[in-house]
Order: C-alpha cells, then structure tokens, then sequence
C-alpha cells in the first residue's frame, strides 16, 4: 500500500485478486449446496417427466408431461389454494400475535430483553411431535379447555379435530420464527425517529403508523416469509390435531412417495410447489425493498 | 439512564398484558408436558399420581438411549460443520464481489424458502441414484444411515447459518477491518482479532439455530435414515404409533434441561467474550455510557 | 445476541432474477449431469450370497424392520443371547415407507411385508428365495399359508402373522344390540348420534375398501364407477367422521374420545384387554364383510446378513416362539404346530379360526395402476 505509484492495472489485479480471494472463501459451501442441494433438486425436477410402472415403481423412460398434467386437475388445485390459504392465515395470526409481543420485548431494558427472548424460545428446545401431542390433550374433550367450559357451566368443548386446533398448533410451532426477525428490525430502530415525530405532534398512534412500522417492514417480511413457507408445506401438525379429515399440500405429497408409489408425480407437485414460493418470496422481497 | 421513546400508560400495560398472554399459550403445553412426565399411569392423558418411574425406565430403555445417542451424534456434527461453511459463506457473499456472486446467493436461500417434504424427496431421490451409480461403477455399495442424516442436516443448515452471520456482519462497520489493515495487520490477524469477535454473537446464534433444527428434525430424517440410524424425533414419531407413555415426556424433559444448559452456558461464554468487543463498537453502548 | 434471521439486502434476490440467464444456463449444465447420472444408475445392489445359508448359521448382527409393536421384546433377547448377535430393530408404519426405504439403500436383512407388498416385490425381484435347508420350520406353517395367490410355495416368503382389520366399538354408547356393520362408520345419520364421532383408517385401499364392501363391491375392484361410489360414501359420511387416523384409533376408543373406531384385530384386542372397563368395548367384523390380511417375514436381496436372517425366520417359527409371538400380540398364528401343540391362548385361536374360511373376507391385492385411483378418490372424498 505504500511505495508504488498505483497503477489502473495494479489495481484491477488487486480488484480480481479480492474477488478471487472472496469466491474461494465461499467455495466449499458453495460446492456443498450443489452437491447436495442443487443436483438432487435437478434429479427431482428429472422424475417428474419419468413414468410409473404398474407396480409403482418409477421408470426412466417414456418421458412425458403427464404429471404435470395432472398439476391442474381440479382436485389438486383444491388442495394447493386450502393449503395456502391456510398458510396465509397462519402468517397473518402469527404476525398480529406476535408484533405487539416483539415491540413489548424490544422496549425494555437490555437485561430484560434477553431473558424474555430466551423464554421465548425455551419451549422450543423440547421435541416437536411431543408438544403436538401435549396440545391435543390440551385440546381433546378433558383436556383443559373443555374443563374450564364445564366449570363455567357449559358442556364439555372438543377443540380437537377442527380447523381451529390446526390453526392452533401452526400458529404455536411458528411463533419465534416470526417474533425474532420482528424483534432484531424493531430494537434496531432508529428511536430518535419516532421522538421527532412526536415533537412534530403526532399522537402515538400516528407515530407508531407512520414511522414505526414502516420502520420494521424488513422484519415483517422476514418473519412472514419463514412463516409462511414451512405452514404451506406443513402436514404433521394438521394431521395430529385435525384428524387429518383434509388433504393439505404436504400430506398429499407423501402419500405420492408412500400410499400412491407414483414419484414421478410427486416430484412434479414438489417442484411445482417449490417454484410457487420462490415466486411468492420473490414477489415479497421486492414489496420490502420498496418501502425502505 | 437510557431512556427510550416507548409506549407510555395503558397501551403499556395492555402490550404488557398481551405478553403475558402470548407466553401463557408458549408455555401451557410445556407445563402440561412436565407434569405428566411424574405421572404413574400408561396413559398420557389420565392423571393417577406422581411417579419417578419415566425417567427411570427412560435410562434403562435401550432404544431411547440409542435414539438420543443418535440425536446428539447427528445434530453436533452437522452444526459444526453447517457453521464454519455457512459462517464462511456469509463473509464470501457479504464482503467479496465475484462473478457468479448473485447466482450463489439465490442458492443460498433455497434451502430455506423450499418445504420439508420437497426437501426430504430430493435427498432420498439423489441417494437412491448416487449409490446406484457408485456400485455400478465401483462395486462399493454404500448405505443410507448416520452419515447420510448428517449430510442432508448440513444441507438445509448452512442456510439458516448463513442468514443469520449475514444479518450480523451488515451490522458491522467495514471501517473497523480498514482499521485493522491500516495498522498493518495481515488478513488473518484482521480476521482473527476483530471481524472474528465481532461477528461471534451471529455465529453463536446460527449454530444455535442449526442445532435446534438438526435436533428437531423428522420429515427429512425420515426419508434418508438408514439401519439402526433412528434420531429421537424419528422415535417418537414412530412411539406416536405404539400408543404414547410419558416416557416420551421424561425424554423431552430430559432434552428442555440438557438444552437450557447448553445455552446458558454459551450465553455466559459469550457475554465475556463479546462484552470485552462492545466498547466502542456499538453506537447503543456508547450512547449509553455517554447519558 | 440472541438469533435474528433478518433477510437483508432484499434486493440480492432481484439481482437474481437479473442474472436469469446465468442460472439457467448453470440448470441446463445440471440437467445434463443428471441425466447422466439417471442413466448409469440403477439403485438397488445386490447384498450376500444367500444361497448356501445352513441351519442355525449366522453370519453378522441382524438388521430387523418390522411393524412397531408385534415382536416380543423377550424373544429378540432370548435369541441374541441364543445365537450371540445383535438385533437392531427399526420399524415402519406402512408397506410403501419400507419399500421406499429399501429403495433409497437402506439395509435391512429381515423385513415383514404384506400380502400385496410381497407380491409387489417378488415381480421386482427383490426378495431371496427361502432356503429351506436354513428355515426347515417352514414345516410348521399350516398348509393353508402355502398357497396363497401372492407367493405360492411359497417360495419367498414365511407367514408371520396374520389379522383382520374391524371396528372397535363401544356398547356403553352404541347399546348392546347393533348391527356389526359399515354403516356404524359410513351413516352419518347413525355416527352423529354417538357423542365424539367415529375414527376410520386413514389408509386408502383399506378405507375406499371398506366403503367398497359396504356397497356390496370387492376391496379390489378397480371399475371406476365404484370407486366413485365409495368416495361420495365416505364425503357424505364425513360430518360423523371425527378423524382419519391409523395409529391412535385403539387409544382414542378406549379413551372414549370416539364410539366407534376402524382399526386392526390385534391392536384393537390388546387396548381392550388393558383398559379400565373391558366390557364396555368390543371388536366385531361387519357383516358386509371386511380385509384379512397376512404378514410375512421375508429376506430382501441387499441384505448383508441373510444367514442370520434365515435363522431368526426358523427361530420365530418354532412352536413355541411361534405361540410367544402370538401370545404376545394377539394376532393370528400362522403355526400349526403351535396351536396343535395347544401353546397359544385359546380365546385367540377361536377368535381367529374361522378367519382363513370365511367367505367376506378379502385380502388386499395390488391393483397396479389404480393405486393412484384409490389414493386420489380418498383425497377427493376429504375435500
């Protein structure tokens, strides 16, 4: 950096030395992703067009689009927009769940804030599948529920098996996943901000829509898109506490590798699904971007 | 004393309530859980009377231990491995230009935008070819197993890790390395002494994040587990069929304490260390330290 | 401090869809690659030579992937002690997972496949011929189990155990004297009388089957027509339809969480006998009739043990083990020479004789093709 007189092509071989330096930093993921992210998502995309033998088994030969065909069958599409509506839901409940609860956490002291960010995330440490089930006692007809109605006088309530309970247990298992990213945008506002605002007069609420929240948009974005991608593939969940009486997108999808031995559709739902949220996460992105 | 501009009067009390609220529903399950892991009856739901035996029978039950054994085999390995290639990834996307940069970054957020079940097809399909094509070519037959969970765990974390160095390190000032080069520090030492420490809390809390995943993971396992190769999840997904007992409980249990420890531990660990790098790096801390 | 997944730079993933060009030129690269790979490849290996396995020879630890709970924990020690190896158990809840899973290169060298499974994977070839210098208590099966139509011989498979597949019902709320029938499952008129519903399998062939055998058709008949009849049954019958479950059905009977519960034999029987009030449940086969089926041990061809295999097959098909077994999880016993040898509970063997004979009673067979049907009809009749 000091002595030679810095030439343009010293310094374009400094650049492509950087640039070279940052690629090989990053190679050995990147080689992983592809080996074990990109080829297999390729190999799928591969089995869609491959056929069935008559005893389920997948053939790669007689490519075709039929499984793709089939993508717009109606009852496959009665599927999809349930499970997607059922993921936007659950976005939409976590979000207003879980705002007012990362902007409580976010305004407290710094000692304060962590402890009740770590009990936030505590029950989470405990196995999934256990929790599910603690939730359809919690949900069955002498689960707890149903006990407080009893001494209030009514009958006894089964939550379980309904939409609600579903929505219940995806609205639980996704819970951090939406207050953390929401909690990082809003401790790291700019609270001057907002202090201007109001010597400008606005009320709190004004404060809060005008700054605030705009404010804490990549957060929202953030939080929303972890959301909602796992709920649009969920199945566990839905069938532990809904009884499994609806096919969403992500039962569906197994019963083509297991129940139906037809991979080659399988994969083709897969990728279709896939490609949806990229578009959806895509499309979500660029709304974030805007409003910075 | 720091003052924020917060909410003041009842919408305080009312957003402190609705705290209360939400921590109510995280934690009701959970204290359900607990409690009937002391229950003495077979049956998860019918409480009888407090009981230690779970947890006794849990050490004596060889496929639990097997299963945690598993577990903790899987989830270790594939977060160490997941968070020096994901740290290393976040600093190759973040700080460096190249050619192919744009392309490597959207690969790098498939794994998390795309679903369990997507994911779990691609492996097992990718598997199923790959040993093919080995045993065709070298005889070797591999199996699915141990090696292939950890495999497919590093897959799907080196994202997650990414994502959150990455978010750590556009926190930081680039300013603080030019410093660093300035003083004529080599790159290592750069890296070594200030962008290593300073990005340590995103990188304790990517593995943490890959850690829980890996722990809690059971579509993926499921489809590339092998032979005896069965993690707790897959367990208990499979107990769920044989009619559930609180031993799962007292295994959950046993897991909530063992990872309460784990982070209270690495908490410890890193408020010393990062609390020696907080001066005068974070604009909260000095305007703190100034009022 | 604590992780904060905040996606920044939103504008990277723009810049992506820029850089389309390259991306696909990269896929194009993939595809081509991978379809190299698709080409050499053909999964499966093959495992040990199998073929001149002796009595009582082992020959490495046993891989063992069964059904979860129908092995007596007792008896895999017995023999690891016997015979000085390790058994590893795996389980599986459906055909199709351990298919899939011997598929994907897992290794397992004792596995208990279904009737329509065997037959599924003898065609595929993926199954070891018996040998039966190494199993001679393939003798002990009664003659019955050596002709059935999936695998006469047999040749490639052992009976293991063999059940129905019925309802649970519960008379404190149905009342003493129903009629075993579908209809206790598919009449919506009679399931929402009964306080929490009923739980129906949520399995497609055994589902669409029952509707199937309520409308007085085969559990394999793959006319079209009828399918759709058997899936606007089961739609219409869903407001009674509390769960589709095929694995708590037996708890949720006898947690009384439901009246009236679709469910397997022995499953069915074991939660009865170990609930509080035994009397109040029952578990009947409706008159239309319903799916009998059997179970069967056999060795896949990428085992690496199958000496250990054979041994443990001839092992389980002892009289007595053979009586423990079913002792245990009160299925059907395919052994002969157990039930002569008067070893097995008698209540279980009158439950089961008349099973082999009775008219109604179909196994499930493979139907090719209209798997699909079968899998999509349930769907439909969910939605």
């Amino acid at each position: 950096m000091t002595g030679a007189p810095v030439t343009p092509e010293l310094e374009k071989g400094a650049e492509r030395a950087e640039s070279r330096r940052g690629f090989l930093i990053g190679s050995p993921a990147s080689a992983y992703l592809v080996l074990f992210f990109a080829i297999p998502l390729v190999l799928v995309f591969v089995y869609s067009f491959a056929s069935r033998s008559s005893t389920g088994l997948t053939v790669l030969e007689d490519w075709n689009l039929d499984s793709y065909r089939r993508l717009l069958d109606p009852l496959v599409v009665e599927i999809f927009v349930r499970s997607f509506v059922l993921a936007l839901i659950t976005t939409a409940v976590c979000l207003l769940a879980s705002y007012p609860f990362a902007y409580y956490i976010a305004t407290r002291g710094p000692g304060l804030r962590n402890v009740l960010l770590i009990l936030v995330m505590i029950p989470f440490w405990s196995n999934f599948l256990v929790r599910t089930y603690a939730w359809r006692v919690l949900l069955g007809s002498d689960g707890v529920i149903s006990q407080i109605s009893q001494a209030l006088g009514g009958e006894s309530i089964r939550v379980l098996f309904t939409p609600p309970a579903v929505l219940i247990g995806l609205v639980y298992g996704y819970l951090p996943f939406m207050v953390l990213p929401l909690y990082a945008a809003i401790e790291r506002l700019d609270w001057s901000l907002v202090e201007a605002a109001r010597d400008l007069y606005a009320d709190g609420w004004t404060a809060f829509r005008k700054v605030t929240l705009p404010l804490s948009m990549p957060g929202i974005v953030a939080g929303s898109i972890l959301v909602f991608i796992p709920s649009l593939g969920a199945y566990v969940t839905p069938a532990i506490l809904g009884g499994a009486r609806t096919v969403l997108m992500g039962d569906y999808i197994v019963s083509q590798f297991l129940a139906a031995r037809n991979w080659p559709f399988g994969s083709a739902l897969s990728f279709a699904v896939m490609f949806v949220m990229l578009i959806a996460a895509m499309l979500y992105f660029r709304a974030g971007a805007r409003t910075l | 004393m720091k003052e924020r501009t917060g909410p003041q009067g009842i919408v305080e009390r009312l957003l402190a309530a609705n705290a209360i609220v939400v921590y109510v529903f995280l934690y009701a399950p959970i204290v359900l859980l607990v409690i009937f892991s002391f229950n003495d009856n077979n049956n998860v739901s019918i409480w009888t009377e407090p009981s230690l035996r779970w947890y006794g029978e849990m050490f004596r039950n060889d496929e639990v231990m097997g299963a945690l054994r598993n577990s903790l085999v899987v989830a270790l390995v594939a977060t160490a491995v997941s968070t020096v290639l994901g740290t290393a990834l976040a600093i190759s996307l973040e700080r460096y230009r190249y050619r192919g940069r744009g392309t490597l970054d959207g690969l790098a957020y498939l794994p998390i935008i795309i679903p369990d079940v997507t994911m779990a097809v691609m492996l097992l399909i990718f598997f199923f070819q790959a040993f093919g094509i080995l045993d065709s070519l070298t005889g070797i037959r591999l199996t699915t197993g141990l090696h292939t969970i950890i495999l497919a765990h590093i897959a799907f974390n080196i994202s997650f890790v990414a994502v959150v160095v990455r978010a750590r390190i556009a926190q930081f000032d680039e300013a603080l390395e030019e410093a660093a080069a300035d003083l004529y520090a080599t790159r290592w030492q750069t890296f070594r002494k200030v962008t290593l420490p300073l990005i340590a809390p995103g990188v304790a809390g990517g593995a943490l994040l890959a850690l829980t995943l890996s722990l809690d993971d059971v579509v993926v396992t499921q489809f590339v587990s092998g032979a005896g190769s069965t993690t707790l999840p897959v367990y208990v997904f499979g107990l769920v069929r044989r009619g559930v007992t609180p031993l799962i409980n007292a295994v959950s249990v046993v897991m909530l304490l063992a990872s309460m420890v784990l982070v209270g531990v690495s908490l410890g660990l890193q408020r010393s260390a990062a609390g020696r790098q907080k001066v005068l790096t974070e604009p909260s801390v000095v305007y703190e330290r100034a009022t | 401090m604590c992780p904060a997944p905040v996606i920044r730079h939103p504008l990277s993933l723009w810049e992506e869809m820029e850089i389309m060009n390259r991306a696909q030129k990269m896929v194009v690269v993939l595809a081509a690659l991978s379809l190299v790979i698709t080409a050499c490849g053909d999964g499966g290996g093959s495992g040990a030579d199998a073929s001149s396995c002796e009595l009582d020879q082992v020959d490495g630890d046993l891989n063992f992937y069964n059904w979860s709970e129908y092995i007596d924990p007792e008896l895999i020690s017995a023999f690891e002690e016997e015979y000085e190896v390790d058994v590893v158990e795996d389980f599986y809840e459906s055909n199709e997972a351990m298919l899939a899973q011997l598929q994907s290169g897992a290794v397992y060298d004792l596995i208990v496949p279904s009737d329509y499974m065997v037959g599924i994977m003898i065609e595929e070839g993926l199954l070891h011929e018996i040998s039966d210098e190494a199993v001679p208590n393939l003798a002990n099966l009664d003659p019955k189990f050596n002709e059935l139509p999936y695998d006469p011989g047999p040749e490639y498979s052992a009976a293991y155990q063999f059940g129905t597949t019925g309802l649970g019902v519960n008379v404190a709320v149905v009342g003493e004297d129903y009629t075993p029938s579908w209809a206790l499952l598919f009449d919506p008129e009679l399931t929402t009388t009964f306080p929490g519903g009923v739980s129906v399998l949520n399995d497609p062939r055994e589902t669409m089957g029952a509707a199937l055998k309520y409308l007085g058709h085969s559990l394999n008949d793959t006319d079209l027509e009828h399918l759709a009849e058997a899936r606007d049954l089961i739609a219409a019958a869903k407001d009674g339809i509390a769960t589709f479950d095929s694995d708590q059905y037996d708890e949720a009977l006898v947690n009384q969480e439901v009246a009236v519960s679709h469910g397997y034999s022995g499953n069915m029987i074991v939660a009865i006998g170990e609930a509080e009030n035994p009397d109040d449940f029952q578990y009947v086969l409706p008159e239309e009739g319903a799916t009998f089926w059997i179970d069967n041990m056999a060795v896949p061809t990428s085992a690496e043990s199958p000496c250990t295999a054979f041994t443990f097959m001839n092992y389980l098909l002892d009289a007595d083990n053979g009586a423990t077994l079913t002792n245990w999880n009160y299925y059907g016993s395919p052994n002969k020479a157990s039930i002569d040898a008067g070893l097995i509970e008698q209540e279980v063997v009158d439950f089961y004789a008349d099973t082999f004979t009775a008219e109604d009673l179909e196994i499930i067979e493979d139907t090719g093709d209209y798997e699909i049907n079968f899998t999509d009809y349930l769907a439909e009749a969910k939605s």
